[in-house]
């Protein structure tokens, strides 16, 4: 009774005050000239097929992709699409790709558990088996599911480059506890850890450490692997996770504005015809 | 619905109908043959926007519901599920979820259309009172079914709008564990929402039919406040205005169709984009943007219930507005006083909703110092909400009562007709001065 109390009334004084202590920012990301951008924008799919594999063999060694299947990766807009196999299943880079990883399963004649070859119909499987497994594994900070990513943060897929590409050295005078980096584009507060001058620098902690580096993904299309690339790659890559239904959905929008702004123009026609002996 | 009907059964089946269910003749009372001031501008368009917001919003949630599954484990993905795997999932999930902003940007150029020109007075005061029922179940609806994508704000959010009731002397705590069925937000909590956010809806609709009903009995206000005279002052509503709403209905439309299309999440939060996580409170917690003005009258107040009373009682205020407002005259048009008021009520609106989007601390104009007055800094969003607040409130309970007794409205045109015979200038092209005069 008593803890409800006190919960309610730290509740209400949060209502009133408690935004105040969340006080601080973060360095906005400056945008990215995305090909997806704008009421016209697409993807590029080799842009896609690049980020597909910075998130392979940077990001998925700790963050799962639970929303999305292999499937996915073949879909119409999506990396892998080929126009030869409006099935995504049928799609050949998808299943070399599905076949890639061994899926945990129950043997439907033994019940046993067994380890098969995926299929495109398989989910992306999650590099941990459970919360406490990813946490014990990352210094008790939890790899955010990346399916959604650039719809979950503010500014979206610039964030995600700019934060991917955006590490610094700590300014002098931000003290950083081990196990964090300091980062500009992440959200927190720096100020109990500042013991330079003026204002606190902009920017968190984050428990991941910089995971990009030059050379590190090759690119097989060729395009110079630069951290700015990667970052941008993955950036669209993320993108196209979290609204693989964006070509699809501007096409239709298209269409369904040309429908609407005649179906306008002609009712407009049609009132003033009827009211044109109407004074009013 | 009121007066004499004109129907006339053309066939036999029509007939046969009409003496045992007259569903034709209340159809053609109510849509065509309807007599509605011809005076009517674009502000009067929104009701019939309205309508199409609600059967949209009904028919869309009815597809989702047929894919969502209301468990807190599930009900994430269950969403983003429909987005990706049903079939046009993602046109039917974010036509719901803008359409809910645009159900609320309508209703609220809807309730302005009527304090402006006194829709609210004698006789159509009960026809005010039930649109304001329909308001607070959109309120409750829209809010439940924020709560259904269980995302960090839809958590939250429920978390600190349900513990608002908690404020409430001796039953406080009773109703909130009722509202939570059991003793936090959680799977229970989602059921029932997800139970009521299908059902308020059609109680919506309902009472949409009693608004309607109430609307027909003394028929349209108009402009210019003053009542219809003679037939000549009115058009039959179908074609004139099924027509004109219907040309307003489109455009509407293509605003909603920007944002589905081409911008489907400016209007939502990103955290909502984040699972549900009781552990992890957001960094700043705040309702989507129609509730934000009420959202700042909640913090303007320092004590918790005295929040919740007066934010409670800003919707409470406008059930009894036909019986504050002291003014025989329903239009600002010739209440140029008045007008000035109202403009000032509309930014205060405004200003709130922005306050309700800032962090109350934060300030108003950045880099200008001044003191502590009470508990904050007079140069924060706290206190421009409160001064906002002081408006508001004293523009229902003082403004208004005062003012109509006090204030010299310009003249009134005698009917309908005679502005618009006195200025022939505002008649479309090519038109004459007197076209009923030619039949």
């Amino acid at each position: 009774m008593l803890r409800k109390g006190i919960a309610l009334a730290a509740l209400g004084l949060a209502l009133v005050a408690g935004p105040a202590l969340a006080a601080g920012s973060a360095k906005s990301p400056e945008p990215v000239d995305f090909s997806f951008k704008g009421p016209f924008g697409r993807f590029d799919q080799g842009q896609l097929q690049r980020g597909y594999k910075v998130y392979r063999e940077v990001c998925a060694a700790c963050h799962g992709m639970d929303l999305l299947s292999f499937r996915n990766l073949g879909q119409k807009g999506g990396p892998f699409y080929d126009p030869a196999y409006p099935n995504p299943n049928d799609n050949p880079y998808v299943k070399t790709i599905a076949a890639e990883y061994q899926i945990n399963d129950i043997d439907s004649e033994t019940g046993d558990v067994i380890q098969r070859p995926g299929t495109s119909a398989d989910a992306f499987p999650n590099p941990y088996p459970n919360e406490a497994a990813a946490r014990a594994g990352n210094g008790g900070a939890m790899p955010p599911d990346l399916s959604v990513m650039a719809k979950a943060r503010k500014y979206g897929p610039d964030y995600i480059h700019a934060l991917m590409a955006g590490y610094v050295d700590p300014p002098a005078g931000l003290q950083v506890t081990p196990g964090q980096y300091y980062n500009p584009y992440m959200a927190g507060d720096t100020t109990p850890f500042w013991t330079g001058e003026g204002h606190a620098p902009k920017g968190g902690f984050i428990a991941m450490p910089p995971q990009l580096a030059a050379d590190k993904v090759t690119f097989d299309d060729g395009t110079p692997s630069t951290i700015d690339q990667q970052a941008k790659d993955v950036a669209a890559f993320l993108y196209w996770a979290a609204e693989p239904k964006m070509e699809e959905r501007k096409a239709f929008g298209f269409g369904a504005m040309i429908y609407l702004v005649i179906f306008a123009g002609l009712l407009y026609a049609s009132y003033r015809r009827i009211w044109r002996n109407v004074a009013h | 619905m009121s007066g004499h009907s004109t129907y006339e059964p053309k066939t036999g089946f029509e007939r046969w109908l009409d003496t045992r269910l007259p569903i034709v003749r209340l159809g053609w009372d109510s849509i065509v043959d309807y007599p509605t001031p011809k005076n009517l501008n674009y502000w009067w368009t929104f009701g019939g926007i309205l309508a199409v917001c609600l059967v949209i919003q009904i028919a869309t949630g009815i597809v989702l519901a047929m894919h969502y599954v209301p468990h807190v484990d599930y009900a994430f993905s269950s969403v983003e599920r429909i987005m990706r795997d049903v079939n046009y999932g993602w046109l039917v999930r974010y036509m719901h979820s803008n359409g809910a902003s645009m159900f609320f940007i309508a209703v609220y150029i809807h309730m302005f259309r009527g304090l402006y020109y006194g829709s609210y007075k004698a006789p159509r005061e009960v026809l005010w009172i039930l649109g304001f029922i329909i308001y607070l179940l959109m309120m409750a609806t829209a809010f439940m079914g924020y709560v259904l994508p269980w995302g960090q704000m839809s958590f939250h959010g429920a978390v600190v709008i349900t513990n608002l009731f908690g404020a409430l002397p001796l039953v406080g705590e009773a109703i909130t564990t009722w509202l939570w069925g059991g003793f936090a937000v959680d799977n229970a909590t989602l059921n029932r929402f997800f139970s009521l956010h299908f059902l308020l809806p059609f109680m919506i609709a309902g009472v949409v039919g009693l608004h309607i009903w109430a609307l027909h009995v003394p028929g349209n206000n108009n402009p210019i406040g003053v009542n219809v005279k003679s037939k000549a002052d009115t058009v039959p509503f179908h074609p004139y205005y099924t027509v004109k709403d219907g040309f307003a209905i489109v455009l509407f439309l293509i605003l909603f169709a920007t944002f589905l299309f081409f911008n489907p999440n400016a209007l939502g939060h990103p955290d909502n984009y984040i699972p549900a996580n009781p552990l992890v409170t957001p960094a700043h917690i705040v309702p989507e943007w129609y509730f934000l003005p009420f959202y700042a009258i909640l913090r303007a107040v320092p004590d918790k219930l005295g929040g919740v009373l007066l934010m409670f009682g800003a919707i409470a205020v406008l059930f009894v507005l036909p019986w504050l407002d002291t003014s025989k005259v329903r239009s600002m048009r010739y209440r140029p006083t008045g007008k000035l008021y109202f403009l000032i009520f509309a930014l205060a609106c405004i200003v709130l909703g922005y306050c309700g989007g800032q962090l109350p601390d934060d300030k108003v104009i950045p880099g200008l110092s001044t003191f502590i007055l009470i508990d904050a800094d007079l140069n924060s969003f706290v206190w421009l909400s409160r001064l906002a607040t002081l408006y508001y409130f004293a523009y229902f309970l003082v403004v208004l009562p005062i003012l109509g007794l006090t204030e010299t409205p310009t003249a009134q045109p005698e009917s309908i007709s005679t502005p618009v015979l006195s200025h022939p200038a505002g008649l479309p092209a090519g038109a004459v001065a007197a076209p009923e005069k030619k039949g």
